[in-house]
């Protein structure tokens, strides 16, 4: 038997060996695998040892985010505190023990702990544990302006709606306003009051950062992409000829301007834009047919997630949408190009999205990637990273986006959206009017770039968007656009 | 040296191990040493200086590495149990009946222990009626849907692990006699082999516990190879089990799920929940227990977070990882201890095994060589079977982990199966002498 003893042994030592393996596999190979899942409530409770870095403005310097120290168990706990409460909730995010992390606090988790650094301050980290003293994370500046911030969302006031604000020369993020809005603070321990707000709209979700994951009919404002579709044919030229009966025949049916009663006639494409005049649109969108357009759309950042520092499911792309799913036909016959080509037909987009298409076009053409974050500070003071502008790509080409740019300040001057001008600067900008069908229930847009002059490049560049709505987009979000772009050009004498 | 020079060294050192890790608990927990954790220490070591004498009486020629070894797997379970729960000192009343169970063991049995061969058929009645026991109406209670527990009113235990001990003295005797006969391969001599993987089958289907099916069913693998050498019947057996398990997996839902959890414990899109019955990602529902303990068994690293400076539990004092003193006593070890403290822990099994492989191949004749491995093999199996749960390697099955997770039945059973070792290796030693 004793052979069969030995060999029953080195089986035995086996499967108990098999353990140290397994064990070994889980605490340094998928070790970082493991930290890095969100429902990892223990690593979740083992950071609230680290003394997590702030989240600050830099201009005025301000703490969106700081710590609370408490004495738990007989070790110190660095609870969250958010100074500046609704204000940047969205953007900022939380992070509790109880509800997980959201906004930057959860994206950037790994700088805010330290557990993402570069080598000296990994020495540092790696000495205060060693010394028993608590780790540092390292300090996140943003982008934000938060004076412009409480201005946009004084302005949205109890409207649901979002104001997206950008430098389109760098990309920087100067305002990201969500409304209804939530008190972070209350997350942890009073979670329900949360949802237990007023807001005039049907579905209030103040959780949602309407500025970057908000979809919304995008109305006139899409014109500005169409009008660059059209130039970059090379088809059509802003003296483009059109005949405006009011109306529009889409596979046979009728579909009206927006004021019926006074059809424009013979009219050119400028002046259509000027003066949003949908059947022009729905002509050239016909002629052009819908992949064109969604090209052109594409070049301007749709169809991807905008890239922004926040998490991913906190971002979402804009185009077309069937059944709740992002949807690029394959064939041009799958979309109505007519109705598309102004905005209707399915078409969804994000604030965020839509600064970025004024921005582009107020700059020569040129998309930068959003950035709502300057620089991560380690605590002694280093740049641990400092967000560089990175050019996402030309969109159209220069004459093109001059040639839309030009139209969006005559809109401004003389057009749908005169209540956005201000004294001083040059503003470019375009209404929309998202028709739900349903008195008082439309989604009401501006979206707009401001310049020094005509001939310099933007400088800012913003879009507002606005739920259940009974007036227009040029006497709803405009004056919320000139207020908020004022509340940031006043501090800019020489920039 | 003598061996028992020998074990009153090793237990001296475990009682040191011991006094200091519970000296470190109290230490990360109250920031200043407490008297109190030497005197446990102290009575810790007290206690089992008074089972070494028992055993310098009546089994003067044992091993002298086991009883430390079991010394310190008890100082890892002690204290981790202390760690977890400071108020239930209930661990330390169990192990004090365990090692009161090994002296009474050894004292009864201190003459020949081989009088159990003649009792072979009363012990396989014992272990079929003990497996049983837990399914029977009034006194078998259900734990989260496994039937493993009899509840006799004044006292709860988990007959199964008195079982596998009745299992192996039984296969012991029975195999010796019969062992020729089955080596022959005749049919009609794999009725008995039929009908133990019968009554695996029946256990999985009663209690819905594939763990100790699993155990069992492996312990009798293991003896049948051993007392016949035939490795084919290994391989027909295994088929067999592989077979029924694969079967009833899609017969039973509880076996079904432990199995969809192992397989996939995390989701990206809900899923159908069994405990709520609505739709939510796996790892916030079925597979909880096992996803939170492998955070627990992650967040130690190589070095471990010190005894006392774990996460268990969220700041409100909320339970990060439910059954840590039981199932999941190995990722809080994990956590607290790292890499280097588990693998330390998993290595006093492995010569805790070794050990008991020896005796077996010490030992003269065919029942203590049978009865030596098959306890040893158990012994090692169920180490296997629940840390592997835990680490993912096999199904996560509640089980206990020998001498260290919380559990009266469980530890006194494995004091039971050391006072067998003990008295295997003295008799073997005491012949080879003469």
């Amino acid at each position: 038997m004793n052979r069969q003893i030995v060999r029953l042994t080195y089986v035995a030592l086996a499967l108990v060996g098999a353990l140290v393996v397994m064990t070994t596999y889980w605490q340094t190979w998928a070790a970082a695998g493991l930290a890095d899942r969100q429902d990892n409530a223990i690593k979740r409770v083992a950071e609230f040892a680290v003394d997590r870095g702030l989240i600050l403005t830099a201009q005025p310097r301000a703490r969106l985010a700081r710590n609370r120290p408490r004495e738990v168990g007989g070790k110190t706990l660095y609870f969250r505190a958010y100074p500046q409460g609704k204000l940047t909730a969205h953007l900022v995010g939380y992070s509790t023990v109880g509800k997980s992390r959201t906004g930057l606090e959860r994206s950037l988790n790994d700088y805010l702990t330290a557990s993402r650094a570069n080598l000296s301050t990994l020495v540092d980290s790696a000495l205060d544990e060693l010394r028993g003293k608590p780790i540092k994370g390292n300090h996140v500046v943003t982008t934000l302006d938060l004076e412009a911030q409480r201005v946009a969302m004084q302005q949205l006031g109890d409207q649901c709606g979002a104001v997206v604000a950008l430098d389109p020369r760098t990309g920087k993020v100067r305002v990201l306003a969500s409304s209804p809005s939530f008190d972070p603070n209350l997350v942890e321990d009073r979670f329900d009051q949360i949802s237990n707000i007023t807001a005039r709209c049907r579905n209030p979700s103040p959780l949602l950062n309407r500025g970057s994951a908000g979809l919304f009919v995008p109305g006139s404002t899409f014109k500005v992409i169409t009008a660059a579709a059209a130039l970059e044919s090379r088809r059509f030229t802003p003296r483009s000829q059109f005949t405006d009966p009011g109306y529009c025949l889409v596979y046979g049916r009728r579909v009206n301007n927006f004021d019926t009663s006074r059809p424009f006639g013979r009219i050119d494409l400028e002046t259509a834009l000027v003066h949003s005049v949908n059947s022009v649109f729905c002509n050239i969108g016909k002629s052009l047919r819908a992949k064109r357009i969604l090209d052109t759309a594409r070049r301007f950042g749709f169809y991807e997630r905008p890239p922004l520092e926040t998490p991913a499911d906190e971002r979402r792309p804009s185009g077309l949408y069937d059944d709740g799913r992002l949807y690029y036909p394959e064939e041009n016959p799958d979309v109505d190009a007519g109705r598309m080509a102004f905005g209707q037909e399915r078409m969804l987009v994000t604030p965020l999205q839509m600064a970025m298409v004024a921005g582009a076009i107020g700059n020569g053409g040129r998309l930068f990637e959003p950035q709502a974050v300057a620089r991560i500070v380690s605590p002694r003071g280093d740049v641990v990273l400092r967000q560089r502008p990175r050019l996402i790509r030309q969109a159209v080409s220069r004459p093109t986006a001059d040639a839309v740019a030009r139209m969006m300040r005559l809109a401004v001057s003389r057009g749908t959206g005169t209540a956005a001008q201000i004294p001083g600067w040059s503003v470019g900008g375009k209404t929309g009017t998202g028709e739900t069908g349903v008195a008082g229930s439309n989604t009401t847009w501006f979206i707009a770039f401001a310049s020094r002059d005509e001939s310099s490049p933007a400088e800012l560049a913003i879009a507002v968007v606005l739920e259940n709505q009974a007036g227009t987009g040029g006497a709803t979000a405009a004056p919320i656009a000139r207020a908020v772009m004022q509340a940031i050009l006043s501090q800019r004498g020489n920039p | 040296m003598t061996a028992r020079t020998r074990e009153l060294v090793g237990l001296v050192l475990a009682g040191l191990i011991a006094g200091t890790a519970l000296a470190t608990v109290t230490l990360a927990r109250d920031a200043e040493l407490s008297p109190s954790a030497l005197t446990y220490g102290g009575l810790f070591l007290a206690l089992y200086l008074a089972a070494h004498v028992v055993v310098r009486r009546t089994a003067p020629y044992a091993d002298g590495a086991l009883l430390p070894l079991a010394a310190v797997l008890t100082a890892f379970g002690l204290t981790m149990n202390y760690r977890l729960d400071p108020s239930g000192g209930r661990q330390a009343l169990w192990v004090l009946i365990g090692v009161a169970g090994l002296c009474a063991v050894l004292v009864v049995l201190r003459h020949d222990y081989r009088v159990l061969e003649s009792y072979r058929y009363l012990f396989g009645v014992a272990a079929v009626v003990l497996l049983l026991l837990p399914s029977a109406p009034v006194i078998g209670r259900s734990v989260e849907g496994v039937r493993l527990w009899v509840d006799l009113g004044v006292v709860q235990f988990q007959p199964g692990e008195l079982a596998k001990i009745c299992l192996v003295v039984f296969l012991a005797g029975y195999l010796r006699e019969k062992r020729e006969v089955i080596a022959q391969g005749r049919i009609k001599d794999f009725g008995p082999l039929l009908a133990i993987w019968g009554a695996a089958m029946l256990v999985i289907v009663q209690t819905n516990d594939l763990g100790s099916a699993l155990l069992n069913f492996g312990i009798f693998l293991a003896m049948l190879y051993v007392a016949t050498g035939r490795a084919l019947f290994v391989a027909a057996g295994l088929a067999l089990f592989v077979g029924g398990a694969t079967f009833l997996y899609t017969a039973i839902d509880r076996v079904n799920q432990r199995v969809t959890i192992w397989l996939a414990p995390w989701t990206d899109e809900p899923v159908y929940c069994s405990q709520t019955g609505e739709l939510l990602l796996r790892q916030d529902c079925d597979s909880y227990q096992l996803v939170k303990s492998l955070y627990s068994i992650g967040n130690g690293g190589f070095g471990g977070t010190g005894l006392g400076e774990g996460i268990f539990r969220a700041p409100d004092g909320a339970e990060l990882i439910p059954a840590l003193r039981t199932d999941f006593i190995y990722s809080a070890i994990a956590q607290e201890l790292g890499l280097v403290g588990a693998a330390a822990l998993v290595l006093v099994f492995m010569v805790f095994v070794a050990r008991g492989m020896r005796i077996a191949l010490h030992a003269q004749d065919g029942f203590s060589k049978l009865l030596a491995a098959g306890l040893t093999f158990g012994f090692a199996l169920q180490t296997f079977v629940i840390v592997g749960g835990v680490l993912r390697i096999v199904p996560l099955t509640g089980i206990t982990l020998p001498f260290v997770s919380y559990g009266g039945t469980s530890i006194v059973a494995n004091f039971v199966l050391l006072a067998l070792l003990l008295l295997v290796s003295n008799r073997a030693n005491a012949l080879s002498r003469t």
